[in-house]
């Protein structure tokens, strides 16, 4: 029997419209490739990055030789306190819930920003570039004009949008007219960007009157993301900004996966032959993928810039945007992995800064554990050797070709 | 040396593709497999050549139980397999891809190319497979990238050798060549296993006949009393009518005029020189060809993928010299296209986004904004209902689907919705004989419903059966026009070859 299937044998389908249920093949989350690996590349990150603690503590290796069942306890201890820190700076508190969630909000639109691109077939080493020119558009709007909140704060919002998509737009056009590769020009963009915001925050347009370095005006208050709890108690920092990266991911779900312009963005991406024949505009899609995917990194910028910061310092956005490749893979290109995978970054983050300070061990540990997650993600041949997850390559196709 | 396959068992989710498959061939004969679309034979051959692994059942060679990890292990105990999609490096030269993963070597661990190259020549000498170990495959014409591929094979020993559907692609002569080669190679005691649709090639080469339905051996047949007939019912269970019945042709008002059409190739030869033809409605037009005489670019030209240089296309009494695919979709064209994987799917869609590829931004699948994805699974269930597409389901991607089934999904989205005009290319390639024959007498009911159906095909039989008229192009012209009912498959070949 190859056809002719009854029900029971076809794999029950989800709702609808649900939240893991997209109607298409390519919405549907398969838990298998996209929730189960992950999360035991998560696992297996973190038991690496314990050995790594415990190798790293020299007095506990030498004791190993003397006296075994002390050092194990000893070296069972120092992990465990180790993560028992970093967990506890990540989801401990009130306060480690905020910071979380701080952190988390440009993470989440930065790995957005790469996702749209990888949907799309494109490689958007981007983001921080368009982050950078996208909260100085929000910049200029949160001080230079005094509007009320209700009018500001959206404006700036948009305008971070633009800035970034116009930054996006670059390579897009680039790579559509000329065929030069958006890995290159989204690269060269960053340092343009950069220097740029170093040069912008020394003029005095910009900056801050009375300082020769480069600090800018701040935002006003009219323009700034409304801190959510700050009323309980003022360090909390949590800002709006986390609602909205939230929102906007759930709008990136509905474009990709509800909308003719996702639909697009998709095919091109996965066959851009395919896409031609199916009488899309290729070079007009190849632009508007990465305007659409600089404008969500605009808006990570935004949320620094109105959000977390105030102001624009010189590489206002750290690393975010390369934090955001990590996360887009760790995230599968989903918006929901995304905004998971930002949430797993931005805990820790917060945490390993909070591990720092309680423990001997440093926050490096925590890039090596970010890296590592990576690392097993980008070899899932590894984990499924390890976890011994069935084989899916029979899922891929093995023989091409009219013979199939 | 004797294969065995015993009780193979593969299910994928919601399909048992082999279902208790028993199978034997020894060296020395050519056995072929039959069985309709979604039968389950690439996938048993996969199994054999330990791409996938077997749910039940066992492989025996001479009596031993084999266990094949991966194409490694199949290679070693003497199995070979032709892609129909060769997996050759374009780059490189015909003696580099023959030797790549199992090169010679010099002292030093240098590849000793002189080696290679003398490798490839002695095993294209011994099997009569001409071809120069020179040669850079991407210059090389399908036919001949074949032959690479089965030196490869060659070079690695193999006793037992599958071929996947190596004939869809190949021109007629291409065909008898390769015809030639498999018997050589049979006589010099290799086992071949050959996968086909075409009935006629089963008869001429076959020394053993088996035949799968539904991933079960429903049969064998000796092709000495076998007819095509036959072997049609056996595989899909009912008579099929090989012939196709139409009507004399009652052609209206002109749908497609081409005037003095030029259109340059990548390299910027000449690949259309100058061709004009109309296309009426209630009309099928042939055109005839062998693959490569610019057929390929004739028809990115009038569906708006390749850019024409001169001369015009008029589509209903309007302009569309160089009007775009969606322009061109829009007045009214369907169009199938050559290669349906490189652009008739998007392979890792679903079957329900693969139905709406190019009708997704117009109404009932969207409003232009939002798509409405409960619309177009519907209308995908029903294609797939009417066109008997084999699949568990709707939203399964399109690459799971055997390739006979792809092409039937790009067929049911072109001749789903109402249009005047129908281009098709190779639109019956890799599919069964029994959907060939629904596909032949949709495009009749087409023609019919007053559409212009204007077939590209290198199959001669084709288009021999469904054209009203019959155009032949060489080099880039027209250079004849005929009707089946004036005409020979003999003299249409002559024309094909350049005679005129
Ligand atoms: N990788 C896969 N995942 C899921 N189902 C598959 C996969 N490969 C094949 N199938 C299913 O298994 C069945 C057998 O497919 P197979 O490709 O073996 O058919 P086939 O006999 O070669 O057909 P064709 O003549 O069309 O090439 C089909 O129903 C197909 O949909
Ligand atoms: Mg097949």
């Amino acid at each position: 029997m190859t056809d002719q299937l009854t029900p029971s044998e076809v794999e029950p389908e989800p709702p609808e419209g649900s939240f893991f249920g997209d109607l298409t093949g390519s919405g549907r989350i398969d838990w298998r490739s996209n929730v189960l690996i992950p999360a035991l590349a998560i696992l297996s990150a973190l038991i690496v990055g314990a050995l790594i603690i415990a190798l790293g503590d020299l007095d506990t290796l030498r004791l190993w030789r003397s006296s075994p069942g002390d050092a194990l306890g000893v070296t069972v201890e120092t992990v465990a306190d180790a993560y028992g820190a970093l967990f506890k700076g990540a989801l401990g508190s009130v306060n480690a819930i905020s910071e979380t969630l701080t952190r988390a909000a440009p993470l989440i639109l930065a790995g957005l920003a790469v996702a749209v691109g990888f949907q799309a077939g494109l490689f958007n080493i981007g983001a921080n570039g368009q982050m950078l020119i996208g909260g100085m558009f929000a910049l200029v709007i949160g001080f230079q004009f005094d509007l009320p909140i209700i009018l500001h704060l959206p404006i700036a919002i948009i305008a971070a949008f633009i800035g970034g998509a116009l930054w996006g737009a670059i390579p897009g056009y680039l790579r559509a007219k000329t065929g030069a590769h958006e890995v290159i020009t989204t690269i060269m963009l960053n340092f343009v960007a950069l220097r740029l915001v170093d040069y912008w925050l020394t003029i005095p347009f910009f900056q801050l009157e009375g300082r020769t370095d480069p600090v800018s005006k701040s935002v006003l208050e009219s323009a700034r993301y409304p801190e959510l709890i700050a009323f309980i108690n003022p360090r909390y920092r949590v800002h709006l900004g986390i609602v909205i990266a939230v929102l906007v991911a759930v709008g990136v779900w509905w474009l990709l996966f509800r909308s003719t312009i996702g639909f697009e963005f998709r095919a091109v991406g996965a066959n851009p032959d395919g896409a031609k024949y199916a009488g899309m505009n290729v070079v007009l899609l190849y632009v508007a993928v990465m305007a659409t995917a600089g404008g969500l990194a605009g808006l990570a910028g935004g949320d620094q810039v109105l959000g977390t910061l105030g102001r624009g310092t010189p590489g206002f956005v750290g690393v975010i945007g390369f934090d955001a490749i990590a996360l887009a893979l760790l995230g599968r290109s989903h918006p929901y992995g995304v905004v998971a995978a930002g949430l797993l970054f931005g805990g820790l983050s917060a945490g390993g800064q909070a591990m720092q300070a309680t423990t001997d061990v440093g926050i490096d540990i925590v890039q090596v554990i970010q890296a590592l997650i990576i690392v097993f993600i980008a070899a899932p041949a590894l984990i499924k050797a390890i976890y011994r997850v069935r084989a899916e390559a029979e899922s891929t196709q093995v023989s091409q070709g009219w013979a199939t | 040396m004797k294969l065995e396959l015993k009780g193979i068992t593969k299910r994928f989710p919601g399909v048992v593709a082999n279902d208790h498959v028993d199978l034997e061939i020894e060296t020395g004969e050519i056995l072929c497999l039959l069985g309709e679309n979604g039968a389950g034979k690439s996938t048993l051959m996969n199994i054999l050549y330990g791409l996938y692994s077997a749910d039940e059942g066992e492989i025996l060679i001479d009596g031993e139980v084999q266990h094949f990890a991966g194409p490694g292990d199949a290679i070693a105990a003497g199995i070979g397999m032709v892609h129909q999609h060769f997996m050759l490096v374009p780059v490189f030269t015909v003696a580099e891809n023959v030797v790549l993963g199992v090169e010679p070597t010099t002292t030093g661990g240098v590849l000793d190319i002189n080696e290679a190259r003398e490798d490839v020549r002695q095993i294209s000498n011994q099997y009569n497979l001409a071809v120069d170990p020179d040669a850079v495959i991407e210059d090389l014409p399908v036919g001949i990238q074949q032959r690479v591929e089965i030196i490869k094979v060659l070079f690695r020993d193999a006793e037992i050798l599958v071929f996947d559907e190596p004939t869809a692609v190949l021109t007629p002569q291409e065909v008898d060549e390769f015809f030639k080669i498999i018997d050589k190679l049979k006589d010099d005691g290799k086992g071949i296993i050959f996968i086909t649709h075409k009935l006629k090639e089963v008869l001429e080469v076959a020394d053993r006949i088996a035949v799968l339905r539904r991933g079960a051996v429903v049969g064998s047949a000796d092709p000495a009393t076998a007819t095509e007939s036959g072997l049609a019912e056996m595989m899909v269970g009912r008579p099929v009518d090989l012939k196709v019945d139409k009507s004399e042709a009652d052609p209206k008002d002109v749908v497609l005029s081409v005037k003095n059409l030029t259109v340059t190739n990548l390299f910027g030869g000449t690949a259309v020189d100058d061709v004009s033809f109309e296309v009426r409605r209630n009309e099928i037009v042939g055109i005839a060809g062998v693959q490569g005489n610019g057929q390929t670019e004739l028809v990115e030209a009038l569906t708006g993928l390749r850019e024409i240089a001169a001369g015009t296309v008029i589509i209903k009494g309007e302009d569309h010299t160089n009007s775009t695919p969606r322009q061109i979709h829009d007045s009214g064209v369907a169009h199938v296209p050559e290669d349906r994987q490189r652009s008739g799917l998007v392979l890792g869609f679903s079957l329900t986004e693969n139905f709406v590829l190019d009708s997704y931004y117009q109404k009932p699948f969207s409003d232009g904004i939002k798509m409405d994805w409960k619309r177009s699974r519907s209308e995908a269930e029903r294609l797939i209902e009417e066109f008997d597409v084999r699949t568990p389901s709707s939203e399964i991607p399109a690459s799971n689907l055997s390739g006979g089934n792809q092409q039937k999904v790009i067929v049911a989205r072109e001749f789903g919705r109402q249009v005047d005009l129908v281009i098709a290319s190779q639109p019956t390639r890799g599919i069964d004989v029994g959907s060939i024959e629904f596909i032949h007498e949709r495009i009749i009911e087409e023609r019919d419903a007053g559409a212009a159906v204007l077939i590209v095909s290198t199959e001669l039989d084709e288009v021999m059966a469904l054209s009203d008229r019959i155009l032949v192009m060489f080099d880039g012209k027209v250079v004849a026009e005929t009707k089946p009912s004036e005409t020979t498959n003999t003299e249409l070949g002559l024309y094909m070859a350049g005679a005129s």
